[in-house]
């Protein structure tokens, strides 16, 4: 064996014996590198006769050329183990907490505000906001509930002046619009409203929503056919509506309207007292009077008004318990309406 | 109103139970809230004849006796009752049945007492529900002693009248004429399609007098009617059982016969009315008028009350005798000795006794009932009905002196001219949006008691006189539709109506982004009452000529606590970062998007303004620059560069506080609540508080995303760290930088340092600093042209703010 073939066989011993790839490198450049040995051996070239630099020159070259095939798979299985010591030694527990800011909630009010301006923005309803401290004209004259009339006494209002007072109802708001557009039109109403009232089911200030349609030839048939679509859009696609009769002096003939209990489908159970039923929104024909007042002209021109507490829809469609838990602000209250 | 089954069954013939006229009610307007079965609490007791009565063997103070339950055989109970007999009939209460205990019911079983068997108990009044009004005896201190001819082993309730239900039905504002049993029944007729038997069957023999009374209503608009009636030979006594026991049924005790007729008559008819002993009314003269300024009264429970001309009273020729419409006074009241009676039975405006029943604290039946309405029909069907019952009970006579005050209608009684309303079936089908057959609406309209005149396409009607809520077509139609039943209505989805586009305005898209992008930061969205209390603008010291001092009271608040319309939202937001804590949570993040009130002027002459504010809060977790980043972070969503300059509150931390501007105009205020008052509401973790003019803010949102082409070429940054004074801020070194070279996009502080070696009153400050290329150049920043721009800013910082390069 000449030196050569004892060169290739040293290197692969070493090669063998190099754990990592930067004791594999110090192997390879201790023959191949600059001041490696092949790289002597090369260069020992010039002190042999001419006539025989070419087949040595040949014999170290292919020496050299083993080598590099020789280094590179040894490169590549180094790295192979490498790269597994490396990924076994990195596993994570992926269990542990993500990095992020945690999200805070909108209000359950406001969830359940923007699901129905949604629903009735969809047929066509535009959203109208008026004041929270209204005149007795809006809130009470001008909705056919003149001085003295009994209706003034279903609600316990708070007043600033014998003029001015906390409004009592969002309905408030049907006579601003109405002064403004001329029919046809569908509006929604949601805001703030207060009553001198507060005990458990009683908050003095909460939500309602109302709604009005005016256009010509609107019937008591319409009105069950919006609410029946609203119910279903809002608790469940086979909810019904049932209406019975009432009195809002804002409208004539007036209904309360039931939504069956999508809690039970109907049949009764605890959330509806098992009736099967639960009451959800006031209802009615627009009263001539009040569209007379807004300048409407109720020969022509016939309506629907609904209104609902918003906090009672919150608290059917979440099962909330409390009508205190929407003011108390409790974060973990709070927390539970993230989406 | 409560409505007793069996007093309804007076005047109409009713072949359904309870509970189904309750879904009938129900079905036409009338929600029975709830529907009370009086004898339910009372199972298996029935009447029992003892035989004997023996000593207890071993205890003196029971009695064993032998009871005889007709056909349900003989029973041994012991009992300890002293007024127990041999031969006596009482309600015996079997093994299994239950009576009333305490409120609430008493199993009873057999068992033995003190050895021995005992199947059963005798029942007091009390433990079956009932009192004297119901029967004889209910009250003695022991057993209920049943009348002698009693019928031995049958259920006790039908005997002592607690078989029988109330109905306790809501009424609408709208009818007052149904808050009386002959009202209901009315409509209970209406609905069964039964006749309605008259409440007035026989009539009255008025006998002929000298005395003449004179009724003078000096104000006809708060008394639009006024009817009395002058009654003889009053003999007072005791009222008859029947009378007695409708009256306790609707919880009513009885007093005397003459008292006990106007309460009944209040109760059928729903007409307050007051019997005066005539003897007591000087000058046989009646005056309503108003009270003098501190004029003083006497009522029947002896309560003085001192008046004001908002006041009514009934007078005599001399004095005050009545509280109009609220409570007779103790001056003229009926006693044991009374021989002549005045009746009255007036009309008194709702409003003017619910204003004087208020103000002076004092409430009676009668004071309800009017606060509810009363039409003129009801006085005259009151007194004639109240006449009749006199004569019929044998209570006194009537007479022929009726007087009246302040009479509007051409006649008396009957003589009141109904209301008309002419319209077509067209017109009710159109409203609906149904087809009524003609004959159904006729029928309706018939059974509720309208005269009603077919036209062929129109109809007229004339209205009841206790219909005062009657007063158009789509009253008549909503009669019709309760009556025929709502579940003839078809839903249908506007098919002739015309299409509206919908959907929220530019602005309250605005303010629901607004709110995302808080939620988006970590707060959760609160919502507060609209007001609170003087003592919360206390606790934030705010001084006493502060703006927000100047807020709008509420007249008839619920307390103090709650009697201010909100100037400033931090108030409410304190008070929740305070609840939460107290309940365990010790960190969070809350804001709050609502109105506040601005008046112009105090008292309110016109409306005020409503300014809509963000209040937003951080506690426990989190500082200043936290509770900044969610300002920024509505600066970014909306395309605005708020400015912050050092700024005290009273209520703020006076070194970390500061208000918030957008240009030159302050837009809210942000900063750590002071530790003080951190101290005096035990929070012992930060609070971080801002508040920000929503209004001003929103008016300078960014109108839609503008679009500028982006560079071809990189960013560049450049790193620098300059020395400088204490007093130099963040804000003045950006501004400073972004000043001196075009390029400079942003500069951004990474780091402050301070050390001695700097020298005293120095602090090193660190700032990255990107430059951009001009979109339109052609090449990218060379590091030369970077450098020279570097070197721009350098000489602009030590020139501007005495800025020594590290």
């Amino acid at each position: 064996m000449d030196d050569t073939e004892k060169m290739v066989e040293e290197a692969t011993a070493e090669a063998e014996r190099a754990e990592s790839s930067r004791a594999l490198y110090e192997v390879k450049m201790k023959f191949l590198g600059r001041t490696g040995k092949v790289t002597a051996l090369l260069k020992s070239m010039k002190d042999l006769a001419a006539e025989h630099r070419p087949a040595f020159g040949k014999r170290v070259n292919a020496v050299r050329e083993r080598l590099e095939e020789m280094f590179s798979s040894f490169e590549q299985r180094v790295k192979e183990r490498e790269l597994e010591a490396k990924l076994s030694s990195e596993q994570i527990d992926v269990t542990m907490p993500a990095k992020r800011r945690s999200k805070g909630a909108l209000h359950p009010i406001t969830r359940t505000r923007m699901e129905l301006i949604d629903i009735f923005s969809g047929m066509g309803f535009e959203v109208f906001e008026g004041p929270e401290i209204e005149n007795e004209h809006y809130n009470f004259t001008a909705l056919n509930t003149p001085p003295d009339h009994p209706a003034r006494d279903m609600q316990d209002t708070f007043y600033i002046t014998d003029e001015f007072l906390l409004r009592t109802q969002t309905s408030a708001g049907q006579i601003r619009f109405m002064e403004k557009r001329e029919p046809p039109f569908k509006m929604l109403s949601p805001g703030r409203v207060f009553r001198s009232d507060d005990d458990a089911t009683h908050s003095p200030m909460f939500y309602q929503m109302e709604g009005l349609v005016v256009d010509r030839g609107v019937t008591m048939c319409d009105l069950q056919g919006m609410l029946d679509e609203f119910a279903r859009t809002m608790f469940a696609s086979t909810s019904k509506t049932r209406l019975r009769p009432s009195y809002f002096p804002f409208t004539e003939p007036s209904v309360e309207v039931d939504v069956s209990c999508a809690a039970c489908g109907g049949a009764g159970c605890a959330l509806c007292k098992g009736t099967g039923w639960i009451e959800v929104l006031g209802a009615g024909m627009v009263n001539r009077r009040v569209l007379e007042n807004c300048g409407v002209d109720p020969d022509e021109f016939t309506g629907f008004a609904f209104g609902m507490g918003i906090e009672r829809i919150a608290m059917l469609k979440y099962g909330i318990g409390h009508i205190r838990s929407f003011t108390e602000n409790d974060v973990r209250f709070l927390e539970q309406f993230k989406d | 109103m409560k409505v007793p089954f069996s007093w309804l069954k007076e005047y109409v013939e009713i072949d359904i139970s309870a509970r189904e006229l309750e879904e009938k009610l129900f079905s036409c307007g009338f929600e029975v809230e709830e529907l009370i079965d009086l004898g339910k609490d009372v199972e298996n007791v029935v009447v029992g004849r003892i035989e004997a009565c023996e000593k207890h063997p071993d205890a003196d103070r029971l009695t064993v006796c032998t009871v005889d339950c007709g056909e349900l055989g003989k029973r041994q109970i012991v009992t300890a009752a002293t007024n127990v007999f041999a031969g006596a009939r009482v309600p015996v209460a079997l093994d299994g049945a239950t009576v009333k205990h305490e409120g609430g019911v008493q199993k009873i079983k057999t068992g033995k007492l003190r050895g021995v068997v005992s199947e059963g108990m005798f029942c007091s009044g009390e433990e079956l529900g009932i009192n004297d009004d119901f029967y004889e005896g209910a009250e003695v201190n022991g057993i209920l002693i049943l009348d002698m001819g009693t019928p031995l082993g049958v259920d006790i309730r039908p005997i002592v009248g607690i078989d029988d239900y109330i109905f306790d039905i809501a009424v609408t504002a709208n009818r007052p004429d149904c808050q009386s049993i002959y009202g209901m029944a009315r409509e209970v007729a209406a609905v069964l399609k039964k006749p309605l038997k008259r409440l007035v069957e026989t009539d009255f023999h008025p006998v002929s007098t000298d005395v003449k009374f004179s009724v003078e209503v000096k104000e006809p608009k708060l008394c639009p009617l006024y009817v009395g009636s002058y009654v003889k030979d009053v003999k007072i006594g005791v009222s008859p059982r029947w009378m007695r026991r409708r009256l306790a049924l609707m919880g009513l005790r009885s007093v005397n016969n003459v008292v006990d007729i106007t309460n009944y008559v209040l109760l059928e008819v729903g007409q307050p009315m007051h019997a005066f002993d005539r003897k007591f009314l000087h000058g046989d003269k009646i005056v309503v008028r108003r009270a003098e300024e501190g004029e003083k009264i006497v009522t029947l429970d002896e309560k003085e009350f001192t008046l004001h001309p908002d006041n009514l009273l009934i007078c005599d020729g001399e004095r005050p005798v009545a509280l109009a419409g609220i409570m007779g006074g103790l001056n003229s009241e009926i006693k044991g000795d009374t021989t002549e009676v005045f009746l009255e039975a007036a009309v008194f405006a709702r409003d003017s006794v619910r204003k004087t029943s208020r103000a002076l604290g004092q409430r009676s039946d009668s004071s309800a009932r009017f606060e509810k309405g009363v039409y003129e029909i009801f006085p005259w069907m009151a007194m004639t009905r109240a006449l009749i019952l006199m004569e019929e009970l044998g209570c006194g006579t009537p007479t022929k002196c009726t007087a009246v005050g302040n009479l509007n209608s051409p006649s008396e009684y009957g003589g009141i001219a109904p209301k008309m309303i002419e319209t077509t079936y067209e017109k009710i089908d159109g409203l609906l949006g149904i087809h009524v057959p003609k004959e159904e609406v006729y029928d309706i309209l018939k059974r509720l008691g309208f005269g009603v005149t077919d036209m062929g396409a129109s109809f007229s009607v004339s209205v009841p006189l206790e219909r005062g809520d009657i007063d158009g077509w789509p009253d008549l139609a909503e009669e019709v539709i309760r009556m025929y039943g709502y579940e003839h209505i078809r839903p249908t989805f506007l098919e002739n109506a015309s299409v509206t586009h919908g959907g929220l305005t530019p602005a309250q898209k605005q303010e629901l982004h607004f709110k995302e992008t808080l939620v988006g930061e970590g707060y959760s969205e609160a919502c507060g009452y609209s007001f609170y209390s003087e003592k919360d603008l206390d606790l934030l010291r705010l001084p006493a000529d502060a703006p927000e001092r100047r807020a709008i009271r509420i007249k008839n608040p619920l307390g103090e606590d709650l009697s201010v319309m909100r100037t400033i939202l931090a108030p409410t937001m304190l008070q929740n970062v305070v609840r939460n804590v107290r309940r365990g949570n010790d960190s969070g993040r809350l804001f709050e998007l609502a109105n506040v009130y601005i008046a112009d002027m105090l008292p309110l002459e016109m409306l005020p303004e409503e300014r809509k504010h963000v209040s937003i809060a951080l506690w426990g977790e989190g500082d200043f620059f936290d509770l900044k980043g969610a300002v920024e972070a509505v600066g970014e969503a909306f395309g605005l560069r708020f400015g912050y300059e050092r700024g005290e509150r009273p209520f703020l931390h006076p070194g970390i506080s500061a208000r918030i501007k957008l240009g030159e105009r302050e837009v809210g205020w942000i900063g750590e609540l002071h530790p003080a008052i951190a101290e005096g509401l035990a929070l012992e973790r930060r609070v971080c508080l801002c508040e920000l003019d929503y209004a001003a803010v929103s008016a300078k949102f960014r109108k839609g995303i503008s679009f500028t082409p982006v560079p071809k070429f990189p960013d560049v940054q450049r790193d620098l760290a300059v020395v400088v004074d204490e007093g130099v801020t963040c804000a003045e070194l950006e501004a400073c930088i972004l000043h001196a070279c075009k390029a400079a996009k942003r500069a951004e502080l990474f780091d402050v340092y301070r050390d001695a070696r700097l020298g005293a009153g120095k602090k090193s400050v660190a700032l990255h600093i990107t430059f951009a290329p001009d979109p339109a150049a052609d090449k990218p920043i060379s590091p030369e042209t970077a450098d020279g721009f570097f070197n721009k800013i350098v000489s602009n910082l030590r020139r501007c703010l005495g800025a020594e390069l590290r």
